[in-house]
């Protein structure tokens, strides 16, 4: 029964892995691309980190050795690191590429670089 | 090895590191490149995990969680050289 969860959790985190590694060759410019593999990749290591957890508490109650307790624990930190960490690299990467002047495709109204000369608020 | 369904695991986020390679090495321009790298090192993070779980050794994810902060420090010196000086 526990097999079959780790495995479900396991196929759940290949399969958005994979697909925000597709999806920078699928959308057409730097911010489009962020967008899918930013949120696709953290996606599926929340799940991956879910399937080492459950698996480490398994093993725990079977085994009782506090070694599975660490590597539970200790991938929660890694979990909680990327989480912190992801966004806000996202973020600095966005804005660094408009700054360099990589401008977006095919969009109509690009408001961040109107705020910049001073005509919208 | 001693959890095979986790080798497994980490085959298929290898796969997911391949096919973003392409795009490192094929980027037209640099903040598709550097996209491609941030993109990889959340994967060989994932990877690094369910490496260390696999062949049961902690220290593994120990080492995830320092590649982890380290990307993250890489990846905004990296996009503050990119924006053009400290402003």
């Amino acid at each position: 029964m526990i097999e079959i969860i780790i495995y479900a959790f396991l196929a759940v985190s290949i399969t958005f892995n994979i697909l925000g590694s597709l999806s920078l060759h699928r959308f057409p410019d730097v911010y489009t691309r962020l967008h899918g593999a930013t949120k696709c990749t953290t996606f599926g290591t929340i799940f991956a980190v879910f399937a080492v957890v459950l698996h480490s508490i398994w093993q725990l109650r079977e085994t009782n050795d506090p070694k599975y307790l660490q590597m539970a624990l200790h991938s929660m930190v890694a979990l909680i690191a990327l989480m912190l960490t992801n966004p806000t690299g996202a973020h600095a990467i966005a804005k660094a590429a408009h700054l360099s002047g990589s401008k977006p495709a095919k969009a109509v109204i690009d408001a961040y670089e109107l705020r910049a000369r001073g005509e919208v608020q | 090895m001693i959890f095979p369904e986790f080798f497994y695991g980490m085959i298929g986020v290898a796969l997911a590191g391949f096919i973003t390679l392409a795009r490192v090495m094929l980027g037209p321009s640099v903040p598709d490149r550097v996209v491609g790298v941030d993109t990889l090192n959340t994967l060989i993070v994932a990877g690094m995990i369910l490496l260390g779980v696999a062949y049961d050794r902690v220290i593994y994810i120990d080492i995830a969680i320092v590649y982890a902060l380290l990307s993250y420090i890489g990846t905004l010196i990296i996009a503050k050289y990119l924006q053009g000086g400290l402003e």
